[in-house]
């Protein structure tokens, strides 16, 4: 099935969540949770698109879908416990309900991706909107180049999806280096940033397209180091994240310069948000 | 047995460099092997040597008591390790231990410090190599330090 | 509604009355120009008697002040601090009512309103804001019903501005002061000193209805001309004015520009600018439950980008400067709206000058920003 960029016939409500049982909670790491939700009616939707997600009487915030795109009948999402809302989710158990309204968004550009070399980079619970891409990529491997994907983490009790890096790590014809910035003796793997990394993975970057998930620091950082190696800024696409209150272009909060990162993202290609990512408090 | 010039014009660090110049530096150097749990260096010893690793992983890491080691780098095949030889008093402010079987170049920093002092345009190589890859440390340890991940939102 | 498209026609003021009747007995709840709180207030009217007769209105920087005109002018006043936006995009509005049913729960939103407002006295700026919020609230994939059904609902008859207020610039804008399009029905006031008439243009179907049940008469050319000189006038009295053909160039060139510095310095982030502005849409949403946790609500309020929390993402505000503040509502009104909405945001009512308790204006930001445009490495 194709992606579906966004939904066909909106509701006439678009502020009114659908309550929906959460079918399955994991944890993944101390602050770190995800859930998934089996929402009434098949949910199609694009790899980085994001619902707004309600804890009842609490309050509601933007949250990607983190599980995979061929399972419309499932949308799994991936959540760090910072605030009242996210606290709240990550009280849910199975049998529980969450509000849902969604999907919303552009998402990544995995058709786009089609015959290239795809790099993804991820810092911290960035990689959760990039696992529907990386589940995207294993499913139509024979359609893409070379896959990478970098994941950088504070230590390594902060990784999540742990036992899917150590299948991903194991999978043909997939490169995955896992960088954390400190660690104990026990780990072997690399130590330091993630953009430094970039050098250890095999792609070319005249065709190559990369999509960046992770703290606006990461990003600017990342995606500079990506035009030095060669990709061109139109071929790098970033993920980023502001205030939201409705999802739908009403609110204004999530504004971005000409932007708003909920409708005209929150996927954007770097190109695009280069200029306005180097102004302060913008 | 490849010579240790050879090994050298094999490491990146070694690209673009002239031969007479390689030559030269190789005097200094010798190849090593290291095995796992193997410290070429810890914190406060004299920093003689400077290294080139070509195939292995070397941990950078400090000792918090009651807290154990923690590992803030990682060198890997291809880079350099080891900047304390540079600059006086010459002392390692870490320890550097070997995590897995290491293959690298060592050099002798007295040796190639002479050198550099001797000829300038050798010296001059010898740094165009060793900014660039200490500056980029510096990057990314100021991005650590600043811990960003915890403000990625999901 | 459309453009005017036929002869105009003449009522007097019990003419007036009787349409103010004929709106009200079309099942339409008329809201008009009142004086409250010393102020032009909309509110609901029933008949002329409750519209400002022989009130105008002082304005400038930080400065409102009703004052007696020597006449007894029915709209003889620019713009008061409120526009129409109140009545189509409420201030305050439950959005859904959820309840608990054991383990489940169920959320009804609020139904769409099916009031009919009449809007008297528009001003051809606040037709410009409305037709604004309609592109941002119904103009996209997701449309906001509420606002939707009472805009589709909505009667709207238009006032020719007869004198410009002193923090007026539409003329700038292009937003007025003559009423072009957007109206049921557009009246003119018109004063000789012996005479009080209101000329009147038709907009749609249901204008020329209404105008039909009162009794009138073809408007002369003599009047016509009048209606022109009124609105002319205007035209050339606005109290302010700013060159706004590249603003969105200007602007978004000088996101460093000192100046925002110098008006952080006054701003109070008050937040006035941005509930008087007509078309600011900005809100949030604030979810609430009861005690017993069975019930929950979620309200929609106007919100307003000089606020901390407006840009708060975990960790902090991602505008925490009021100088970043400022220049966030002053770019997108007069920068990126263009982008997002193809058009400006603001349509020089001059209301944000007037409301501002210490008289920050607009239109000399821009001229400051303009007098050394420093991305044409024109550093002071």
């Amino acid at each position: 099935m194709p992606p579906t960029l966004k939904a066909c016939t909106p509701p006439p409500y678009p502020m009114a969540p659908s309550m929906t049982p959460v079918t399955r909670f994991i944890r993944e790491s101390a602050e770190v949770f995800t859930f998934d939700l089996a929402p009434e009616r098949a949910t199609p939707f694009t790899p980085g698109q994001f619902n707004m997600l309600y804890a009842f009487g609490v309050g509601e915030i933007p949250i990607s879908i983190s599980g995979a795109a061929d399972a419309p009948d499932r949308l799994t999402h991936t959540i760090r416990a910072v605030g009242p809302v996210s606290a709240a989710l990550g009280r849910l158990k199975a049998g529980d309900q969450v509000g849902l309204r969604g999907p919303f968004g552009v998402g990544w550009p995995v058709e786009e991706a089609k015959g290239f070399d795809v790099l993804l980079i991820g810092g911290g619970i960035g990689l959760a909107p990039l696992r529907p891409a990386i589940y995207w990529l294993l499913r139509h491997r024979a359609a893409y180049g070379r896959v990478g994907v970098l994941y950088g983490a504070r230590t390594p009790d902060d990784l999540i999806f742990v036992s899917e890096l150590e299948e991903w790590r194991k999978t043909p014809d997939f490169q995955l280096r896992v960088a954390v910035e400190r660690a104990g003796p026990e780990w072997t793997g690399d130590v330091g940033y993630v953009t430094p990394l970039l050098s250890k993975l095999r792609y070319d970057p005249a065709d190559a397209i990369a999509m960046i998930c992770g703290p606006e620091v990461m990003i600017r950082a990342t995606a500079l180091a990506l035009e030095d190696a060669g990709i061109a800024d139109s071929r790098i696409f970033v993920s980023m994240e502001r205030n939201m209150k409705c999802a739908i272009g009403h609110c204004g909060h999530c504004q971005f310069g000409p932007l708003f990162i909920c409708k005209d993202g929150p996927v954007h290609r770097y190109d695009r948000v280069r200029d306005l990512l180097a102004y302060r408090e913008l | 047995m490849k010579d240790i010039a050879d090994l050298l014009r094999h490491h990146p660090f070694a690209e673009g460099l002239d031969e007479e110049t390689l030559a030269l530096i190789a005097g200094c150097a010798k190849n090593v092997v290291l095995q796992p749990g193997d410290y070429l260096h810890r914190e406060g010893a004299a920093a003689d040597s400077f290294y080139l690793v070509r195939h292995g992983a070397v941990a950078l890491e400090t000792f918090v008591p009651g807290r154990g080691a923690f590992t803030f780098l990682t060198v890997k095949s291809g880079e350099i390790l080891g900047a304390d030889w540079l600059i006086p008093p010459y002392r390692s402010s870490f320890d550097a231990r070997v995590v897995e079987l290491t293959r690298a170049i060592s050099f002798d920093g007295k040796c190639l410090r002479g050198k550099c002092e001797a000829d300038p345009r050798v010296g001059y190589e010898m740094m165009k190599r060793f900014i660039p890859p200490l500056v980029k440390r510096l990057q990314s340890a100021r991005m650590q330090a600043l811990g960003m991940y915890d403000a990625a939102n999901a | 509604m459309a453009k005017a498209d036929e002869a105009a026609a003449i009522i007097t003021v019990e003419g007036l009355q009787d349409l103010l009747q004929a709106i009200r007995a079309g099942g339409y709840r008329a809201i008009g120009p009142t004086v409250q709180n010393q102020a032009i207030v909309y509110d609901d009217i029933e008949s002329v008697e409750d519209l400002p007769r022989g009130w105008t209105d002082e304005q400038d920087g930080g400065r409102y002040r009703l004052a007696k005109r020597d006449d007894d002018a029915l709209f003889g006043y620019s713009v008061g601090p409120q526009s129409w936006k109140k009545f189509l995009h409420a201030p305050k509005l439950r959005l859904w009512t959820a309840e608990r049913d054991g383990e489940t729960a169920s959320v009804t939103p609020e139904p769409s309103p099916t009031d009919r407002l009449a809007f008297i006295g528009v001003r051809a700026c606040d037709i410009r804001a409305i037709e604004i919020q309609d592109r941002v609230l119904v103009g996209d994939l997701y449309v906001d019903p509420h606002y939707k059904a009472l805009r589709e609902r909505a009667l709207i008859v238009a006032v020719n501005c007869g004198q410009a207020g002193g923090t007026c610039f539409c003329v700038s804008m292009h937003a007025g002061p003559r009423v072009e399009q957007g109206f049921d029905l557009a009246l003119t006031e018109l004063l000789d000193g012996t005479e009080q008439i209101f000329l009147v243009e038709t907009g749609s179907d249901e204008g020329r209805a209404l105008l039909a049940q009162v009794p009138h008469r073809l408007a002369s050319s003599r009047e016509v001309e009048a209606v022109e000189a009124v609105i002319e006038g205007a035209a050339s009295s606005m109290g302010r004015e700013m060159r706004s053909d590249d603003l969105n160039e200007l602007l978004m060139s000088n996101l460093e520009h000192p100046r925002w510095d110098e008006v952080a310095t006054r701003c109070l982030s008050c937040t006035n600018c941005t509930l008087v502005c007509p078309t600011c849409f900005c809100t949030s949403v604030e979810d609430t439950s009861d005690l017993s946790g069975e019930r929950a609500e979620r309200w929609r309020r106007w919100d307003s980008c000089f606020t901390m929390d407006f840009s708060y993402i975990h960790g902090g505000s991602v505008r925490a400067s009021a100088k970043s503040r400022y220049r966030q509502w002053m770019t997108h009104k007069l920068a990126t709206w263009i982008d997002q909405f193809g058009s400006s945001g603001c349509v020089g009512c001059g209301r944000c000058i007037t409301w501002c308790p210490v008289g920050i204006d607009i239109t000399e930001e821009v001229r400051a920003i303009r007098g050394c445009d420093t991305s044409a490495g024109d550093w002071p």
